[in-house]
């Protein structure tokens, strides 16, 4: 894995210990991934706060899936964090089928989130129905886009054994948690500020 | 004679990178190539800026004339040039050239690194960037033309297409920002991890040269602070696109919300800019001072505080927006504030010269340039920052010079020092110098000419971005300070001609260069020029030493590179 530029290796010899360039990169990504969806939500919160008639709105939408998907999400960053240790302990195919679990939890997300978009918009709630739907397909489409970007990502780990590594695999599993950690902030902002339910 | 520790000799230096052409030239991974190709694009897009400005400035000089080459200009096309001048100076110029060139080109060779610690992901950004340059070039061929709601691109304005009657050229100018953001974001993780984790043995973070930590700081605050911007640029095209609304007031929308995500990101962007230019001048000026730079740690901490500052000062630029005033106190509490770090750091800078063996190489008459340049720049800005005066202020031609004295001195002549301090480095030739001292007088000289007299213009009352000053009656008696400084700016933009002229012959032609040239310290003057693929030999560097040890006492020279062992009798480890 050692990429090379000349005629020899790039990361060899050098004298800092306790650094691996591939983590140090991660954590800076996923720092500056923070602001993009820190920017979102706070400005979400600036106008709730300021606003009126949102608690209306938020009601519309269905807290049961919204539970269920969390558990999802949630289920899945166990079964990533299992893959990693699976890996480092050499036991190729539990990290296999874990990852494969992590997948689907993915894969389940998505679904349950496509529908529940479906009987929105068929309850005729599109991104133009107002600011609180701006915001609720704004923050919830990119979030989905970032679990997408996530389950390629396993994909390609899981079809390639060659790439399956734990140094990788600890790289998926801590972006995989970053997208788990962002839906952890968004269901209460979202679902559970709805006040009176109908 | 310092003898660096590793010097490659010919034998471990091949230059028979594999792949050809395409991969040592065009898809190559090195950071030296990656740095050339910044430098090339950026280039390329300053051209077509100073284009842009001298259609504006021939129409502000002598309106509704037509503008020779060029054609009449309208108000509508006045407002694609002013959109379209500033985007592509801040993120298509002085980004890639700052940033992109420099830092590419300078972090591994200074820390003693053979590449950036995600050579293909270096690739990526640079070719991202490139897509983003093809994105906004388009833009301008699109039905409708380019974008033209400022380039700060202000909502209701750029929310709907039928205000400025643009459609596909904003929606371009917004896919264009997202390319170059996500280019530059790869390229700061890259900064940032290669900086940490690669340095040669004895680096230490206290060695490492302040251009390197200044370069480190601008990645953190891009990091940082481009993020809510990516979200309000989302929020913007989708509300030109799908009709969410975000900034539409009419759908409970507030188009100050742009405003406050924008300048979130915009005023650390502005020192992004700024700090790699500062540590391009603070790297020359004790080469040519002979000395130490003064209070290299103070300067660490300056950076900091400025850095942190630079989170909260974003509101001083939204005096006049109709925010809530009670936040105008604040926010010039800390844009006051902040300009104490800088001060410093300017002072710093000046005894670094205090009592130096100072030698007027070209570097150093551009990085002087800059301090006086930039000490102009600085000091409006304070009038800009107290919101008193900015009430008055805000929307005139003095914000105008005001951001020019920054950014001009910043861009241009922190970034021809830095061409012409490491130009013999990164192409093996030396500039030929009484080209380049030309060069350097007359820019300075037709600079003032073109901007100076806008401080006056604006404090006169004259607003950005109107495309026919004598349209106010206030304003005619003024007019002719309108022609003194398109005079001037086209004389600045004629100079230019004479680095292109300079360029081109010492690339072909000049002198070739020493590994050493200006007898400087840092690591990488102690590799060929042009240095080898992998930068190093077989073994990477040893540092002993901090960056600047000019005119050490113990030693015999009056430099002491930072990677020669300490073999003379007696002298001292030097540890910062």
């Amino acid at each position: 894995m050692t990429v090379r530029a000349g005629e020899y290796p790039v990361t060899a010899g050098h004298d800092v210990p306790g650094l691996a360039p591939g983590k140090l990169g991660m954590w800076w990504f996923l720092a500056s991934e923070i602001m993009v969806f820190g920017g979102l939500s706070g400005s979400y919160v600036v106008f709730r706060l300021g606003g009126v008639g949102w608690s209306a709105e938020a009601a519309h939408l269905q807290v049961t899936i919204g539970i269920v998907n969390t558990l999802v999400l949630l289920t899945s960053s166990l079964t990533v964090v299992q893959a990693y240790a699976a890996a480092e302990a050499g036991a190729r195919h539990a990290a296999r089928l874990f990852l494969g679990l992590t997948i689907l939890g993915g894969l389940l997300f998505l679904g349950f989130k496509a529908a529940e978009y479906a009987a929105e918009v068929r309850a005729g709630f599109t991104p133009g129905s107002g600011i609180f739907w701006s915001f609720y397909y704004t923050m919830t489409g990119l979030h989905a886009l970032h679990v997408v970007a996530g389950v390629a990502v396993n994909a390609v780990l899981f079809a390639s054994a060659r790439l399956c590594t734990p140094h990788r695999l600890e790289l998926a599993g801590l972006y995989w948690h970053f997208v788990d950690i962002v839906w952890i902030f968004l269901f209460p902002l979202l679902y559970l500020t709805g006040g009176q339910r109908p | 004679m310092n003898r660096p520790s590793s010097v490659p000799t010919p034998a471990t230096t091949g230059h028979d990178a594999p792949g050809g052409f395409w991969r040592t030239y065009v898809f190559s991974t090195d950071h030296k190539t990656i740095g050339k190709q910044y430098l090339g694009l950026g280039l390329f897009w300053a051209i077509a800026g100073g284009a842009l400005a001298y259609a504006m400035r021939w129409q502000l000089a002598w309106p509704d004339t037509a503008v020779p080459g060029w054609g009449e200009i309208g108000p509508e096309t006045y407002n694609v040039l002013v959109t379209m001048h500033g985007t592509i100076m801040v993120f298509f110029v002085a980004m890639p050239i700052l940033l992109g060139a420099f830092g590419n080109f300078l972090i591994p060779l200074m820390i003693g690194a053979r590449d950036m610690a995600f050579p293909r992901l270096n690739m990526l950004s640079v070719w991202t960037f490139a897509t983003a340059s093809l994105a906004l070039a388009a833009s301008f061929f699109v039905p409708g033309g380019a974008a033209a709601a400022g380039w700060t691109g202000y909502p209701p304005l750029s929310a709907r297409p039928e205000y400025t009657g643009v459609n596909w050229g904003l929606n371009l100018w917004l896919l264009a920002h997202a390319l170059e953001f996500a280019a530059f974001l790869m390229g700061g993780v890259n900064y940032l991890t290669t900086a940490l984790a690669l340095r040669a043995p004895g680096m230490t973070l206290l060695r490492l040269p302040l251009v390197v930590w200044q370069q480190l700081a601008a990645a953190t605050l891009f990091l940082l602070s481009v993020g809510p911007l990516i979200a309000g640029a989302v929020m913007l095209l989708l509300d030109r696109t799908i009709g969410t609304g975000f900034y539409l007031p009419e759908v409970g929308g507030d188009p100050l919300l742009w405003q406050h995500l924008f300048w979130f990101f915009g005023h650390p962007e502005v020192y992004v800019i700024l700090l790699p230019a500062m540590g391009v001048v603070m790297e020359i000026l004790p080469v040519f001072s002979r000395k130490p730079i003064f209070g290299y740690r103070w300067i660490l901490g300056a950076t900091g505080v400025a850095g942190a500052l630079s989170f909260v000062v974003w509101a001083h630029h939204m005096f006049v927006s109709g925010m809530d005033p009670r936040l105008a106190m604040p926010f010039s509490l800390t844009t006051i504030l902040i300009s104490v770090p800088f001060a410093y750091i300017v002072f710093a800078m000046m005894a670094t010269l205090w009592r130096g063996s100072i030698r007027l190489e070209v570097p150093m008459l551009w990085a002087l340039g800059f301090l006086a340049t930039f000490v102009v720049g600085g000091l409006t800005g304070i009038f800009n920052g107290s919101a008193p005066a900015d009430i008055y202020l805000s929307d005139t031609y003095f914000v105008v010079a005001h951001f020019h004295y920054t950014l001009f001195s910043a861009v241009v002549f922190g970034g021809f020092a830095g061409l012409s301090y490491w130009f013999p480095k990164m192409f093996g030739r030396l500039l030929d110098g009484p080209l380049a001292r030309l060069h350097f007088w007359l820019t300075l000289v037709f600079f003032n000419v073109t901007f100076f007299p806008l401080h006056y213009i604006g404090l006169a009352g004259m607003m950005r971005r109107i495309a026919n000053p004598l349209q106010y009656d206030f304003l005619a008696p003024h007019q002719w300070l309108n022609q003194v400084a398109t005079v001037g700016a086209m004389a600045l933009m004629a100079t230019q001609l004479l680095c292109v002229a300079n360029v081109l012959w010492s690339a072909l032609a000049g002198r070739r260069a020493p590994a050493n040239p200006w007898e400087a310290n840092t690591l990488e003057w102690t590799v060929p020029s042009p240095p080898p693929p992998s930068n190093w030999g077989p073994t990477l560097p040893t540092v002993y030493r901090a960056p600047y040890e000019y005119s050490h006492p113990d030693a015999g020279e009056d430099w002491l590179p930072q990677s020669a062992a300490p073999a003379v009798a007696g002298a001292r480890r030097t540890t910062p």
